[in-house]
C-alpha cells in the first residue's frame, strides 16, 4: 500500500508548467517583470531539450515585418484562414508584437536570415501576404533560451509531470500537483499564479506507420494542460478543429512546403502537376490534398527535382539539420534524392494545437483563461495559427500578467483532501499488480480515434467512437505500471482519453461543415454562417459532465471584405490536372 | 501480471567502448524528452529502456564522446 505521508510542498509566487517556447518567455518576463517574484518553471523532461523546438525551428511562419505586412493584413489573412472564427483582438496583440520579439530574439543571439541589405528576408508562402522568415541557424534557440532562464534566476523543476490544477475556495488558481516522472513522488505547488504552456494535444490519433510515438508533435506533448484545465473548469475551444498536417509518408517531419516553396519547390500530385496554388497549411489545402490523395490523382509528393544543384543543396542543410534533423538519416534509407526522385507525402494523425490550426484552451487577448489567475501561452492556448513566434508572444503576455496577478494577492492554502485524492489517483496504477499497462490502453485509445473520430467525420462513427471511449474510461481503474515511468505514461494517457473524448463530443456538436478538413462533417457538408458562426466552447458543468457551448464571435477590429472572406476557398489550380 | 518477452530492435544505440557513463555522465539521459534513456546496471552504460522514441536527436548531437547513434525506427525506415 502507499505510505501515507503528506507529500513535499513548495511555494511560489507564479508557476509556470511546460518548459518548452512559451513557457521559458513567460518565465523569463515574469522575473524581469518583479525580479523580487518567485518564479517556479515546472518541466517533465529538461529544458535544455524539451517541446516542439528541442533540435531547433527552420524559421518563422508569421512574421510581421514593417515595410513588408502590416498587423491588419496578418489578422485578416489568419482571419480569412480560419473562416472568420476568430477573436481578431487576440490576433492582434500577437500581431503588434511580433516584430518586437523578433528584435528580441535577434539581441539574444538566434540568428534569422537577411539579406545583403541586412533587412530581414521574408518570404511570401501565405494566400495573401508575406510573413515567412528562414532561420537557417535555427538549431540553438533552446540553448539561448535555457541561458536566459539561468541568468533570469527562474528556478526550474525538471521531470515532473503536472496532472492537476489546484483552486482556492473563490475559484481563483492556487497551484498545481505534479508526479515525479523518475520516482513517482508526489508535489504540490502552491502559487498566486499558474501559466500553462504544455504545447499541443499530439498523442491523440496514431500515426499509420502504427510506432506510437511517431507523432507530428513532440510526445512528450500529449494534452497534458488541456486536461488539466477541463478538469480545473477552463472553457476550451475549437476542439472540433482538429490539427491535420501534409507530412512526409511515414516520417513525421513537415515536407516543409515552408521551407522548400520560397526556393521553388512545391506539392504536386502523381502527374507531378501544382494542384493547389498556396501551400499555406489550412484546413482547405488539406481538403484538396485529402481529395487528390482519394481522388485517384495521388499519391501526393514534394516535387524537389526541377531545381538547380545549388539550391538543393541549400534546402538539404536547412532540413537536414534543423527542426528534424534525422530526416535526412530517413530519405537515406528510402534511397530518396530530392534531385531525382519525388518525396512521397501523407495525411498526418490529428491532434490539438493551436500553433497550426485553431484548438485549445480559450485564452483572451491578455493571455488569461476563464480561470482567475490561470493564464495559456503556445500550441496548447487558442489563438490560431500561432506558430513559435505567437509561442513566444503570448509567453511574454502570459508573463506579464500572471506577475501582475501574483502580486495582489497572498499565496492561497492548497485543498488537502483534493491533495490526497489526487495522490492517490496517481500512485493507484503502482499500487496494482495486475491490470492494463500503460502503454496497450494509449494504443486503444489513439486506434479509436483513428477508427472514429478522423475527418471526414461521419456522426454515427462519432457516436460509436465516443461510446468506445467511455468504455475505455471504465478500465482506468485497471491501469497498472510496473515502476514510476510508467506511473508517468498511466497519467499521461488518462489525459490523452479525456482529450480523445473532448474531440468527439466537440466534433458531434458543431453540426456543419468548417475549416476544410479538419471539421468536414459528411452529414452536414455546407458552412451554416447562420447557425454556427460562434466559437464551439466545452468545460466541466457543475455536476462534472463534459458540457458544450457556444461563445459569440466578437465584432471585428479589421473588417474583411465580401470579396475577401473565401480568398482561401480558392486554393485549386483553376486548370484542371490531367483533365 | 504475466510478462510477455517480445525481442524488439529499438532505434537509439550506444556505442558501449565509447559511452563513459561509468564516469559519472550522464548527457544522453538528461536531454531526452522521453525520458527512455536510462542506465543498463549490469553494464554501468546509457541504454535505451523504453522503446518510445521520437528520433529527435539531442542523445545524439549533445553526446561528448560520440557514442549515440539514432536510427529510424524499424516500422518507419
Amino acid at each position: 500500500m502507499t505510505e501515507t505521508h503528506s507529500p513535499r510542498v513548495l511555494e511560489t509566487d507564479v508557476l509556470v508548467i511546460g518548459g518548452g517556447t512559451a513557457g521559458p518567455m513567460a518565465a523569463v518576463t515574469a522575473k524581469e517583470r518583479d525580479p523580487k517574484l518567485r518564479v517556479l518553471l515546472l518541466e517533465k523532461a529538461n529544458v535544455k531539450r524539451s517541446g516542439a523546438i528541442c533540435m531547433g525551428m527552420d524559421g518563422l511562419n508569421n512574421a510581421i515585418i514593417p515595410g513588408r505586412a502590416t498587423p491588419e493584413g496578418y489578422v485578416k489573412e489568419i482571419t480569412v484562414a480560419n473562416d472568420g472564427i476568430v477573436n481578431q483582438k487576440t490576433l492582434m496583440a500577437y500581431a503588434t508584437r511580433s516584430f518586437d520579439m523578433i528584435r528580441k530574439l535577434d539581441e539574444w543571439g538566434v540568428h534569422f536570415q537577411k539579406d545583403g541589405s541586412g533587412e530581414y528576408d521574408v518570404k511570401k508562402v501565405h494566400h495573401l501576404g508575406t510573413y515567412v522568415l528562414p532561420m537557417p541557424e535555427g538549431h540553438n534557440v533552446k540553448k539561448i533560451l535555457y541561458r536566459r532562464l539561468k541568468r533570469a534566476r527562474v528556478e526550474i523543476e525538471h521531470r515532473y509531470q503536472a496532472t492537476r490544477l489546484l483552486k482556492d475556495a473563490s475559484g481563483r488558481i492556487a497551484g498545481a500537483v505534479a508526479l515525479g516522472t523518475r520516482t513517482a513522488e508526489v508535489l504540490v505547488i502552491r502559487a498566486r499564479a499558474v501559466i500553462l504552456s504544455t504545447g499541443a494535444a499530439g498523442r491523440l490519433g496514431l500515426p499509420s506507420s502504427g510506432y506510437l510515438f511517431g507523432t507530428y508533435e513532440n510526445p512528450a506533448n500529449c494534452g497534458d494542460g488541456h486536461a488539466m484545465a477541463y478538469h480545473a473548469g477552463a472553457e476550451l475551444t475549437n476542439l472540433e478543429c482538429f490539427q491535420v498536417n501534409p507530412l512526409l509518408k511515414d516520417y513525421n517531419g513537415p515536407a516543409c512546403a515552408y521551407v522548400t516553396g520560397p526556393l521553388g519547390g512545391y506539392t504536386a500530385n502523381a502527374g507531378g502537376e501544382r494542384f493547389i496554388e498556396c501551400d499555406y497549411w489550412s484546413g482547405q489545402m488539406m481538403l484538396e490534398f485529402h481529395r487528390e490523395l482519394l481522388g485517384g490523382r495521388g499519391p501526393v509528393f514534394l516535387k524537389l527535382d526541377h531545381l538547380a544543384e545549388e539550391t538543393i543543396g541549400e534546402i538539404e542543410t536547412i532540413l537536414h539539420s534543423n527542426e528534424r534533423p534525422t530526416r535526412g538519416r530517413f530519405h537515406q534509407g528510402r534511397g530518396t534524392d530530392y534531385r531525382h526522385k519525388l518525396v512521397e507525402m501523407h495525411i498526418s494523425e490529428i491532434g490539438f494545437c493551436s500553433g497550426h490550426s485553431a484548438s485549445g484552451v480559450w485564452i483572451d487577448e491578455r493571455a488569461a483563461t476563464s480561470v482567475p489567475g490561470l493564464y495559456g501561452a503556445g500550441d496548447m492556448a487558442s489563438v490560431p495559427h500561432n506558430y513559435m513566434l505567437g509561442a513566444f508572444v503570448y509567453g511574454q503576455i502570459a508573463g506579464e500578467q500572471a506577475a501582475a496577478f501574483a502580486a495582489g494577492r497572498a499565496l492561497p492554502a492548497a485543498d488537502e483532501d483534493f491533495v490526497e485524492r489526487e495522490r492517490r489517483r496517481l500512485l493507484a496504477p503502482l499500487e496494482r499488480t495486475d491490470g492494463i499497462p500503460p502503454a496497450q490502453m494509449e494504443y486503444k485509445i489513439r486506434r479509436l480515434v483513428n477508427d472514429y473520430l478522423q475527418p471526414p467525420k461521419v456522426t454515427r462513427k462519432l457516436e460509436i467512437g465516443l461510446e468506445r471511449l467511455q468504455q475505455v474510461r471504465a478500465d482506468v481503474e485497471g491501469l497498472c505500471a510496473a515502476d514510476p515511468h510508467e506511473a508517468l505514461r498511466a497519467a499521461e494517457t488518462q489525459h490523452i482519453l479525456d482529450c480523445a473524448e473532448m474531440a468527439a463530443r466537440a466534433s458531434l456538436f458543431r453540426k456543419e461543415s468548417r475549416w476544410g478538413l479538419y471539421h468536414s462533417r459528411v452529414d452536414f457538408p455546407e458552412r451554416d454562417d447562420a447557425n454556427w458562426f460562434v466559437h464551439c466552447q466545452l468545460r466541466k458543468s457543475e455536476r462534472g459532465e463534459m458540457t458544450s457551448l457556444t461563445r459569440p464571435v466578437e465584432p471585428y477590429i479589421v473588417p474583411i471584405d465580401e470579396n475577401e472572406r473565401d480568398a482561401y476557398h480558392r486554393l485549386r489550380v483553376k486548370q484542371a490536372v490531367n483533365a | 501480471m504475466p510478462i510477455a518477452n517480445s525481442r524488439t530492435s529499438v532505434p537509439v544505440v550506444i556505442d558501449e567502448e565509447k559511452c563513459i557513463a561509468e564516469k559519472g555522465c550522464t548527457v544522453c539521459i538528461d536531454v531526452c524528452p522521453l525520458d527512455v534513456l536510462w542506465i543498463n546496471e549490469v553494464t554501468g552504460k546509457a541504454h535505451m529502456r523504453y522503446d518510445e522514441c521520437w528520433y529527435c536527436m539531442p542523445c545524439e548531437a549533445d553526446c561528448p564522446t560520440g557514442a549515440v547513434t539514432v536510427n529510424i525506427p524499424y516500422l518507419l525506415r
